[in-house]
């Protein structure tokens, strides 16, 4: 399980404000408090300063990796963005977030992830948008996989992302990811599946709950990787507790850990 | 309760064959198209976009009243001449260019449309010139543009200074709107409003036009 955590965004605004004021302890603090809370990498997003981006883009880069040695994921719309950031990663592989089967978007990331020898978030949309369906969806994964693995990137270092969209809005939006999930198992085992939570609640009350539930059921179906507030305890007991009852933590010893340092205390 | 009363309750409670039934019993009652629509289906509507405002209503229940209203208006609408069919005004609406995020987009369009707004959809990755070429065919009252990415989202400016370069600026209300964007940001780029979600853009629409 990977986990990546998703605080450092300027679209919050504590961070927002941190970065604007340039208050480094406050960005220090957090990406300390994302690892220690089991975070493996962390997720470094600064799109909305988009007029001074690059320069903000540096400035969090190297104010995490004061307080940490994890590995970052750089996450930009913005290709000279995410240049900027892995220009400057110190420690382990990049994660780059995100390529896209998009045509411009693909020949714009995929040089970076060539050079830095980066891990990629591969999102399922291209040019007509996000398939709506698994097997429309697959269409993409496929083309996408081939295309990479062509390129010389290594199908562990692939991450695909089946986008998960709003329940509220469909009724089968969840239902489409958890498929879209059992087939990429199936026909391309040794690639990675990510995605972030939230978006299948939106329009809905009681969004954490429904978040927490669509953790479990895209674990069910091998999710291995998620972009998550790993400060929410009760998400992180999940986390580790699937694990343990999907058979892929030995003689339970991770959740056990866990238990031990608390995690599922109140 | 009236027929009236009863109408708005069923689209309220998203009751789609409900709605069907009694406009079509209406009808045949002789009870005025119009009056059908603006007492009943819109009144009803209009009860739907204050509790989804006030979050005691959610997405799919709107959907499904927005659904009713437009079962009811469909048996209406051939008995009334186009000129006469009630609105609130016109809005032309897209997803900017190199966008293709159009899940906010079609919840806008869905609460614009059930509060009695004409809607032109362009789609997604709608390019300055598309919206232009928009204004000068349809000639709305309000532009409404969407954004998801913080690269895109620079695309609404050139929509902006493409209307103004074409001596349109001045025929329209723009306003914007998605995750990355902020009352400053509209402010910047010279719109004439932002909404964060789709009960508030259209209760601006109705500010804009009034």
């Amino acid at each position: 399980m990977l986990i990546i955590g998703e605080l450092i965004n300027t679209s919050r605004k504590a961070v927002r404000e941190a970065v604007e004021t340039q208050n480094a302890e406050y960005i220090r603090q957090l990406a300390k408090a994302q690892i220690d809370a089991g975070a493996n990498y962390l997720d470094v997003n600064c799109g909305t300063m988009i007029f001074n981006e690059l320069e903000m883009m540096e400035w969090l880069v190297n104010t995490v990796q004061e307080a940490v040695e994890a590995p970052l994921c750089i996450d930009s719309p913005n290709p000279l963005a995410i240049e900027k950031g892995l220009s400057l990663v110190k420690h382990g592989q990049p994660l780059i977030n995100s390529i896209t089967a998009e045509v411009e978007r693909y020949q714009q990331i995929l040089p970076l992830v060539q050079k830095y020898r980066a891990k990629i978030v591969a999102l399922c949309m291209d040019d007509t948008g996000i398939p709506e369906t698994a097997e429309k969806r697959m269409r993409v994964v496929k083309k996408l996989y081939q295309s990479l693995t062509e390129a010389g990137i290594q199908e562990e270092d692939i991450y695909f992302d089946p986008l998960v969209t709003p329940v509220s809005t469909g009724d089968r939006a969840g239902v489409e990811v958890l498929e879209t999930l059992a087939l990429i198992s199936k026909e391309y085992p040794k690639v990675h599946k990510v995605c972030g939570l939230s978006n299948v609640s939106f329009g809905l009350p009681n969004r954490k709950v429904l978040n927490q539930l669509f953790l479990v059921q895209t674990m069910t179906m091998g999710m291995d990787s998620y972009i998550l507030d790993p400060l929410d305890r009760v998400m992180m007991g999940f986390v580790h507790g699937s694990q343990a009852l999907l058979g892929l933590d030995p003689y339970c010893g991770n959740y056990l850990s866990v238990h031990r340092q608390g995690l599922y205390q109140s | 309760m009236s027929d009236f009363d009863s109408l708005a309750q069923i689209v309220i409670s998203g009751d789609f064959g409900g709605a069907k039934t009694l406009t079509q019993k209406m009808i045949d009652n002789g009870v005025d198209p119009l009056e059908i629509i603006n007492q009943g289906l819109m009144a009803g509507m209009n009860v739907v976009g204050v509790r989804f405002k006030a979050g005691d209503m959610y997405v799919p229940e709107v959907m499904m009243s927005a659904r009713a209203m437009s079962t009811g208006i469909e048996l209406v609408k051939p008995l009334i001449a186009d000129k006469d069919m009630p609105s609130a005004g016109k809005v032309l609406i897209g997803t900017v260019k190199g966008d293709l995020h159009d899940i906010g987009k079609k919840l806008v369009v869905m609460m614009m449309e059930s509060a009695g707004f004409e809607i032109i959809d362009l789609g997604v990755d709608i390019d300055p010139a598309t919206f232009v070429k928009g204004v000068k065919e349809h000639k709305p009252q309000v532009i409404g543009m969407s954004a998801l990415l913080t690269t895109t989202m620079l695309s609404m400016k050139d929509t902006v200074e493409a209307l103004k370069k074409e001596g349109l600026r001045d025929t329209v209300k723009i306003i914007i709107g998605g995750a990355p964007i902020t009352q400053g940001f509209a402010d910047q780029i010279g719109a004439d409003g932002y909404a964060p979600d789709a009960a508030t853009a259209t209760e601006l629409c109705r500010r804009l036009i009034a």
